[in-house]
């Protein structure tokens, strides 16, 4: 950084009110130095694309972890990522395409497959076995954790429209956003992850 | 009454705030934009716009449609 002063023409030391003025206009500059080197904020956002259970497994301990250590934490939740959220599968009212699909879908966030070892279903069954004896957590059990540590949990409205999913399928407690309501949030954060 | 009129009725994600994003460029500083959306989430997304560009949402009717006054921001001296 240039010293001080030599951005201007610095003449021979005047009169008191110049020197009060200089003064004023040196601290206006360090104030807008300082403003570009506000760190941006203690935040974690994170996008959970995925739908395997142990992507969002992943996810959903940072998130949690986050809240847990002050920070702010949120979840964007968009395409197979929302499997994290059904609780339930509904298929009144969907367009046949929109029925098919949520057929094919897990019926439930008990349900998710791996993205590893699936094995046609039976991998996550095992496992769910081998968490529960090791004493971790399901993603069922971090999301209702998430929400309750104060975690923003934010469906992507696009593709719960997309894939026709009703609000009732989901959990309580959650947001419905877009694109900016994400960025507003990776803005005032320091973390961003994408799963 | 609002310098200009945006219609984004019929329009999703991120198109509402692309569009807005685009009217405001051809405001000048203090005018103001009225606009019309009925996309869900239009009410979050335009808070959270003004938050990061520093323009004023000066009124909000929920819907649908939705309706959003809001003011370019005057550009600091």
């Amino acid at each position: 950084m240039a010293p001080l002063g030599t951005d201007q023409q610095v003449g021979p030391i005047g009169s008191i009110d110049q020197l009060r003025t200089e003064l004023v206009q040196v601290k206006a500059r360090l104030d807008r130095i300082e403003q570009g080197l506000r760190p941006r904020g203690n935040g974690v956002t994170i996008v959970a694309f995925s739908g395997d259970m142990d992507r969002l497994y992943a996810a959903l301990v940072i998130a949690t972890g986050a809240a847990a250590m002050g920070m702010k934490a949120s979840v964007f939740f968009t395409f197979w990522g929302l499997n994290a959220l059904r609780k339930d599968r509904r298929l009144k009212g969907k367009r046949p395409l929109q029925a098919l699909l949520s057929l094919l879908l897990p019926a439930t966030h008990e349900r998710l497959p791996t993205s590893r070892f699936n094995l046609l279903g039976a991998g996550p069954r095992l496992f769910d076995r081998m968490m529960r004896k090791g004493g971790l957590a399901s993603v069922p059990q971090l999301v209702a954790t998430a929400r309750q540590a104060g975690v923003r949990l934010v469906a992507c409205q696009n593709s719960v429209e997309l894939m026709g999913i009703r609000p009732d399928e989901l959990i309580d407690g959650i947001e419905y956003g877009g694109v900016a309501t994400y960025l507003a949030d990776a803005a005032r954060s320091h973390i961003c992850l994408f799963v | 009454m609002a310098d200009k009129h945006l219609d984004c009725k019929g329009l999703r994600c991120p198109l509402p705030i692309v569009k807005v994003s685009q009217a405001m460029n051809d405001l000048a500083e203090g005018q103001t934009l009225l606009v019309e959306a009925d996309d869900p989430v239009f009410g979050p997304d335009i808070e959270a716009w003004v938050e990061i560009t520093g323009n004023e949402l000066v009124e909000y009717h929920d819907g649908p449609p939705q309706r959003a006054l809001l003011r370019k921001k005057e550009k600091a001296s």
